[in-house]
């Protein structure tokens, strides 16, 4: 490398450097974590029938209590969307990917005393597919043909086909490790291997945690309470009057209002969570692939982004692939708003003018209606005419979604690509809510999951993207940030987890005072 | 007395009539709702086998005349039943042998305490307030205080009871830190932690309240002022406040007394707001939350509970009327 030192390469540098190492708003505190004080979380998600059942777990409030404080999993997703063991301390797998051989942690103990081993995560893993058993999780775990305690501190998993992401799955905020032969006591009191014990549980209202001594983690608070406060103008007015220290889920539009209050600032990080259009591609006109590459090119994404995410967001490239996954093609051309091209594919698809009817209501994401509106309004420079209808939030995903041939949906996101695509692009699939069947990609799909070769699978995930993008039956418009919002007291590490909110959920495990 | 306990027998008769009225109305009403509960718990994930799987196994097939007297008879026998949140949370993970069935008596019961002590620490304030702020500008009428009463009271019932919410949030929670802004009532407090928590939202109900008695206590007090009487009290040369709290007042109780119960009965009923606004958990949260998921056993209870307290507070204030009153303690 030829290094040619003036002042103006040499300001940049500096730049990069600073940005680099973190110094700038918002970054770690130089002085490093400090142990002490109570968290005090206002979270959003909170209901009276909440427990430590992970499979009943969907929500922010039971995901940082449980996986992000209480519980441990076998795997987790670090801050900076590595995959580090939780209670496993290495693994290793067969050629195929078909056998998988996890080695536990030692020394760990559950909060009533029983020591950690293999009996208990063989147990844990079966709650997902016991009979009669409706966990969110049991598409992870059913590939699972068998279990086999090698010894207590060793499991060997045996799936019914290959797949390279399996020790990713296990890290899934649904299969937290419950002691052997206690589950139903792990359950109601909250027993688990986690950084925190739990004091009392009032659900859907109040947690309170304390730090666990015997923890296998290094922690930073002494104290833990949690409140559940659903209303987001209350979240607000809770943080801004320090009754918290931190907040989940605010309104773009309150992100303003927080950044008068010298003491609070937002902390937001783009993910996986995105908003989608979907069209159904087994009815016309959207059966034919140039009309929806047409309607594509008519969202303006920069300005929905500006307008409906306030700027918290980042336009989309009509794949659900995002940030926070690793195969991210992030280089992939950006799809712009083009009339001109939408004409052009509209005229291939021999259609000179098209009137559509879009379905949306605010259950899909907040503002659906409105961005259903910019669009109605873009879209009319391509010469189509879109009529917005306003459907009603109660049984949106029942009546709408999946049903109407052209709707408002969100998503918020999977840990994998094989996840995603496999959830909601793959033919045949319960939620491919485009119904859209692409005999390439579903190849592809089948083909990376048991690639060994990390450079190959990324070049077959990046192609997917492409397909996704040219001739899926979804317009992705925008990824929308995970807002949280916290007290300039708080401080946490450089890299802020994007798979969920607060820190990927797990802000009581991560942050400390500063 | 006799005639008097007759009164109250049948107005509880009367009473039991209008619950079952109320909980037929209510059916009715969520039943027209779009959306139920199968739809609104599973969200994006309601497949139509999914929702089949809950609806059977909640006993939601059947028919809807059907699912009524089911949970009539329920009631009649003393249950309450178990919210729906609970039976599907039981049905889809099995094995539950060590853990109780939570009823909606058991999640209601804890709730209701709260709002109840809600309530009566907004009572305990906002009644005295407004009687004598009734009886002094009845007193002083026409003057500044009066007027000054009037517009204060009316202004603040006239604002929303979340604005009022914020407003009081803002200059002393916020502006000044002098009580919490969230009220995180828990069942480890001790009263006076409990009542300093309470103040906000008992505050903002005691504003939204204010308006109606103590305009009620004016004018019932200033219609007697008019009495002969009154004049004759005058006359012989009583002070002025004497003849309001001695003379005019227990002639005007009756009145009082009808709309002090009627605002009891909405500072129990109409907390919901109030309670979402300072995370106050209570049983207007829990009505918010069952509402949304369509759950018919809690809906139902919250809404017995809440048109109970009605009945209840009403029949008080007829009898109370009764008894301040002589003309009717002793009919001819």
């Amino acid at each position: 490398m030829n290094l040619k030192l003036d002042r103006r390469t040499l300001l940049k540098a500096t730049a990069a450097t600073a940005l680099a190492a973190g110094v700038g708003p918002g970054a770690a505190s130089a002085a490093g974590p400090k142990t002490g004080g109570t968290l005090r979380l206002g979270l959003s998600g909170g209901n009276t029938t909440d427990s430590w059942d992970g499979r009943t777990h969907s929500d922010v409030f039971m995901q940082v209590a449980a996986q992000g404080a209480v519980f441990d999993c076998i795997t987790e997703v670090a801050a900076d969307g590595s995959l580090v063991g939780e209670l496993a301390e290495s693994w290793e797998s067969s050629a195929d990917l078909v056998t998988w051989t996890f080695n536990l942690r030692k020394g760990v103990e559950f909060h009533n005393g029983k020591s950690f081993g293999a009996d208990d995560v063989i147990e844990s893993l079966q709650l997902h597919v016991a009979e009669g058993a409706k966990s969110p999780a049991k598409p992870l775990v059913e590939p699972i043909v068998e279990m086999k305690k090698m010894n207590d501190h060793q499991v060997q998993f045996v799936l019914n086909a290959g797949n390279a992401d399996f020790p990713y799955l296990l890290a899934d905020y649904h299969i937290l490790i419950h002691p052997a032969g206690m589950v139903d006591e792990s359950i109601r009191d909250g027993i688990g291997t986690g950084a925190y014990r739990n004091l009392g549980f009032d659900p859907g209202v109040r947690l309170q945690l304390e730090r666990n001594p015997n923890a296998h983690k290094q922690t930073w608070f002494d104290e833990v309470e949690a409140i559940s406060i659903t209303d987001p103008a209350a979240r607000v007015s809770a943080l801004m009057t320090g009754e918290v220290d931190a907040i989940s889920r605010i309104d773009a539009k309150s992100v303003r209002l927080l950044d008068r209050n010298p003491g609070v600032e937002v902390s937001e990080v783009t993910g996986n969570q995105h908003y989608t259009f979907p069209m159904i591609t087994t009815a016309a006109p959207f059966d034919n692939n140039d009309v929806r590459l047409a309607l594509k090119y008519l969202f303006d994404r920069e300005d929905l982004v500006r307008k409906i995410l306030l700027g918290h967001g980042k336009v989309g490239n009509d794949h659900p692939i995002g940030p926070a996954n690793r195969f991210y093609h992030a280089d992939l051309e950006q799809r712009v708003y083009d009339p001109d091209k939408a004409k052009f594919h509209l005229k291939k698809a021999g259609v000179d003018s098209l009137q559509l009817d879009l379905s949306a209501s605010d259950a899909a994401f907040a503002g659906a209606v409105d961005a259903s509106q910019l669009f109605q309004e873009s879209a009319k420079a391509g010469g189509v005419s879109i009529n917005v209808i306003k459907e009603p939030a109660d049984g949106y995903w029942s009546n709408v979604w999946m049903k109407k041939p052209f709707v408002a949906c969100f998503w918020s996101g999977r840990a994998t690509e094989d996840i995603m695509f496999s959830t909601a692009y793959a033919a045949g699939k319960p939620w491919n809510d485009s119904y859209w069947e692409h005999e390439r990609f579903n190849k592809l799909l089948a083909e990376a999951r048991t690639e060994v070769d990390e450079a190959k699978r990324r070049e077959l995930y990046y192609e997917m993207q492409v397909i996704t993008r040219d001739e899926g039956g979804v317009a992705v418009p925008m990824y929308a940030n995970w807002i949280d919002a916290k007290s300039k007291k708080l401080a946490h590490g450089e890299h802020l987890g994007n798979v969920w909110a607060l820190d990927s959920a797990r802000i009581i495990e991560r942050w400390w005072f500063a | 007395m006799s005639g008097l306990a007759r009164m109250v027998g049948q107005r509880l008769a009367l009473g039991a009539f209008t619950l079952l009225i109320v909980s037929m109305v209510i059916f009715a009403a969520i039943e027209a709702l779009p959306g139920d509960f199968a739809e609104a718990i599973l969200g994006q994930g309601a497949t139509p086998e999914a929702v089949a799987a809950i609806r059977e196994s909640l006993g939601m097939d059947r028919s809807a005349v059907e699912r009524y007297f089911a949970w009539l008879g329920g009631v009649f026998s003393g249950d309450f039943g178990v919210s729906f949140s609970q039976l599907s949370f039981q049905s889809q993970y099995g094995q539950t042998g060590e853990r109780d069935i939570v009823t909606v008596a058991d999640q209601l019961a804890p709730r209701f305490a709260n709002t109840i002590f809600l309530a009566a620490t907004a009572a305990a304030v906002a009644v005295p307030l407004s009687l004598a702020l009734g009886i002094l500008a009845a007193l002083y009428r026409g003057s500044i205080f009066d007027r000054a009463a009037n517009v204060g009271t009316l202004t603040s019932i006239s604002s929303p009871e979340f604005f009022v919410a914020y407003i009081l949030i803002l200059f002393l929670a916020a502006a000044n830190p002098i009580f919490p802004s969230i009220s995180k009532i828990h069942a480890d407090l001790d009263f006076w932690e409990r009542l300093y928590r309470t103040v906000l939202p008992a505050l903002t109900l005691t504003l939204v309240v204010t308006a109606h008695m103590m305009r009620m206590t004016r004018v019932a007090i200033i219609n007697l002022m008019a009495s002969q009487y009154i004049e004759m009290a005058r006359l012989k040369g009583v002070p002025r406040w004497r003849v309001i709290v001695r003379h005019a007042l227990p002639n005007a109780l009756a009145p009082i007394i009808n709309v002090i119960a009627l605002n009891l009965a909405y500072l129990v009923t109409g907390v919901v707001v109030v309670e979402v606004v300072f995370v106050y958990p209570g049983i207007g949260q829990m009505f918010v939350d069952a509402v949304k998921l369509r759950d018919m056993p809690t809906v139902q209870a919250c809404c017995l509970v809440f048109a109970a307290a009605y009945i209840l507070l009403n029949l008080l204030a007829d009898v109370l009327s009764v008894l301040t009153n002589p003309r009717l303690r002793h009919p001819k």
